[in-house]
């Protein structure tokens, strides 16, 4: 997944950075199998891997010309953005080695059961609000996204 | 073999948020921008599951128990938002191409003055 991450931001063609996110997001939805979260896996590969990606893939086939991959492809303010992130790793080396402590050594045994039907009884349960304004708010991204993307309104 | 624990997982999230960042704030194309910006969302997502992971073996009377699986219900939303905005931020890409022919982050200086 790691090594998807670094092909993402540092790959010339932007079809071989997409291409190198989907094996990222693959990864991810394995290593929500070994979380045992199959749901979110599953989810994971149809909506992220299978729907987001290919919508970027549609737009880069759209959009990149090849004048910009001739060009440079890295932008004019990366030195202060390399500082910044370098700020920001040495941040999270400080958090996680000074709170190395509180997480317990051992690894938590779950019992393998119906973790589908427990996420549904949550879902539908406690975070009814949630879902619907989950799928108000889909609306909304459809209906902006379909002006946006108009020659005349 | 090291038992794999909670800390590793958040650790590869911190990494995975770091590529993000450093994505988007070096890279030209607004389209790897947007695909770093989805990078950053699922270290977020990788850290809730992680989370919602340790929560199952706290004792119930903390939250916890089987049934604490907050942590990937928040994430599926996760990942329902990056999808909604990934439509949108690609239509508003679209639109701006159609004006000025570029897919350069450089120049998206309209509004400058």
């Amino acid at each position: 997944m790691l090594i998807g991450g670094i092909a993402v931001i540092t790959r010339k063609n932007p079809v071989h950075s997409a291409l190198a996110l989907i094996v990222a997001l693959l990864a991810q939805a394995s290593i929500y199998l070994m979380l045992y979260a199959p749901f979110v896996a599953g989810v994971q590969i149809i909506l992220y891997a299978g729907g987001i990606m290919v919508l970027f893939l549609f737009v880069i086939m759209l959009v990149s010309i090849d004048r910009s991959m001739k060009e440079r492809q890295f932008n004019s303010q990366w030195v202060v953005g390399m500082i910044a992130a370098t700020a920001l790793g040495g941040l999270f080396i400080a958090v996680y080695t000074k709170g190395k402590s509180i997480f317990p050594d051992g690894v938590p045994a779950i019992v393998e059961g119906d973790n589908t039907q427990k996420v549904a009884n949550l879902l539908y349960g406690q975070y009814m609000f949630a879902f619907e304004i989950a799928s108000l708010l889909l609306l909304v991204a459809i209906i902006g996204a379909v002006v946006m993307a108009k020659k005349r309104i | 073999m090291v038992p794999i624990t909670t800390l590793h997982y958040l650790v590869l999230g911190a990494a995975l948020f770091l590529l993000g960042v450093i994505g988007v704030l070096t890279r030209r194309n607004v389209v790897i921008v947007l695909m770093s910006i989805e990078l950053i969302l699922n270290a977020v997502n990788l850290n809730l599951v992680a989370f919602s992971h340790y929560w199952q073996s706290m004792p119930a009377r903390l939250g916890g128990g089987p049934l604490a699986l907050h942590g990937q219900i928040f994430s599926i939303f996760v990942i329902t938002d990056a999808a909604a905005e990934a439509a949108v931020g690609l239509g508003i890409l679209i639109a701006f191409f159609r004006n000025k022919e570029t897919v350069n982050i450089d120049e998206v200086n309209l509004l400058k003055w």
